[in-house]
């Protein structure tokens, strides 16, 4: 384990976050957006548990930190959804481009 | 250079197959494929976990994200169809854009993971989830073997001897009221014809 180093799990993470962020930029479907935002906290917790592993003060805290990521972001999911449903049933459509009720 | 072992072999493969997953997830235009990119994405961060020896964290991402999000997030897909073949086509503009701003942040993280050296580590193992769930009821000692950098090495650092309890119950409270929240926005409401 310790021949891989903690350098390439810092570039897979890497680029999945620049994947992620991609993803929320290029899309129009609400739906695919939240994609990318659970991209984006799947690299940040990558992230986590390599220092978690390759770090010894670091031990408890990474897996701590990445349980809470995930409980946090599957309520995220959860809520994200209740509200492209709610917008689906006024708009009958999840493009993000559409909504702009709230612009100035 | 490293030699290759079997643990660098797994990574390898393990990394190419997830990297593809999320390129694949990033360029695709239907919704559904998307989830299922995204599925083997999630499963392959999985596998990473447990090559890393976090088993626990490991079949968590594999329950929670895997199991539960995805489904429903493919509920999601489904509730808000939108016709047989109608997709929302981005401009050509925009994925250049996109695509410059993703390579430019990339090229910056690369840059700066690399500068990490990896630190010593020893070859013990992570805590397992023993010592997990005791820390996340407070039980369990959580000073570092380590001083941590940034802290003077005289200075004791100060825990405290609940360690982790009170942000669980944070956590499990807002899971409760968000998933509250959820149901009462999600409900059955006659649509509104626009």
């Amino acid at each position: 384990m310790n021949d891989i180093g903690l350098t390439p799990f810092l570039m897979l993470s890497g680029f999945l976050f620049a994947c992620g962020v991609t993803c929320v930029a290029v899309k129009r479907n609400a739906v695919a957006v939240l994609m990318g935002v659970e991209l984006i906290l799947n690299s940040a917790n990558l992230n986590l548990v390599a220092f978690a592993r390759f770090t010894p003060a670091f031990r408890l805290e990474g897996q701590v930190f990445t349980l809470m990521v995930i409980v946090l972001a599957a309520a995220e999911a959860a809520i994200a959804l209740a509200i492209i449903l709610n917008f689906y049933n006024n708009h009958a459509t999840v493009d993000v481009d559409e909504a702009t009720d709230l612009k100035g | 250079m490293t030699s290759l072992t079997l643990p660098v072999v797994l990574f390898v493969i393990i990394a190419t197959a997830t990297a593809v997953s999320a390129v694949a997830l990033v360029v695709e235009r239907n919704v559904v494929r998307m989830a299922i990119w995204l599925l083997f994405t999630l499963i392959g961060v999985a596998l990473l976990y447990f090559l890393l020896g976090a088993e626990f964290i490991g079949a968590a991402q594999m329950i929670v994200y895997v199991g539960g999000t995805l489904v429903l997030v493919v509920f999601g897909v489904m509730l808000t169809a939108q016709g047989p073949m109608r997709e929302l086509r981005t401009r050509r503009i925009e994925w250049i854009v996109a695509g410059a701003l993703g390579g430019a942040l990339f090229v910056l993280l690369a840059v700066n993971a690399w500068q990490f050296s990896t630190p010593t580590s020893p070859d013990d193992v992570l805590p397992g989830v023993g010592p997990l769930g005791l820390s996340f009821l407070g039980v369990s000692e959580t000073t570092p073997p380590e001083n941590l950098a940034g802290v003077p090495a005289d200075a004791p650092m100060r825990r405290s001897p609940v360690a982790y309890l009170l942000p669980f119950e944070i956590v499990s409270v807002h899971l409760l009221v968000v998933l509250i929240g959820a149901a009462y926005l999600a409900r059955a409401k006659r649509r509104v014809k626009p």
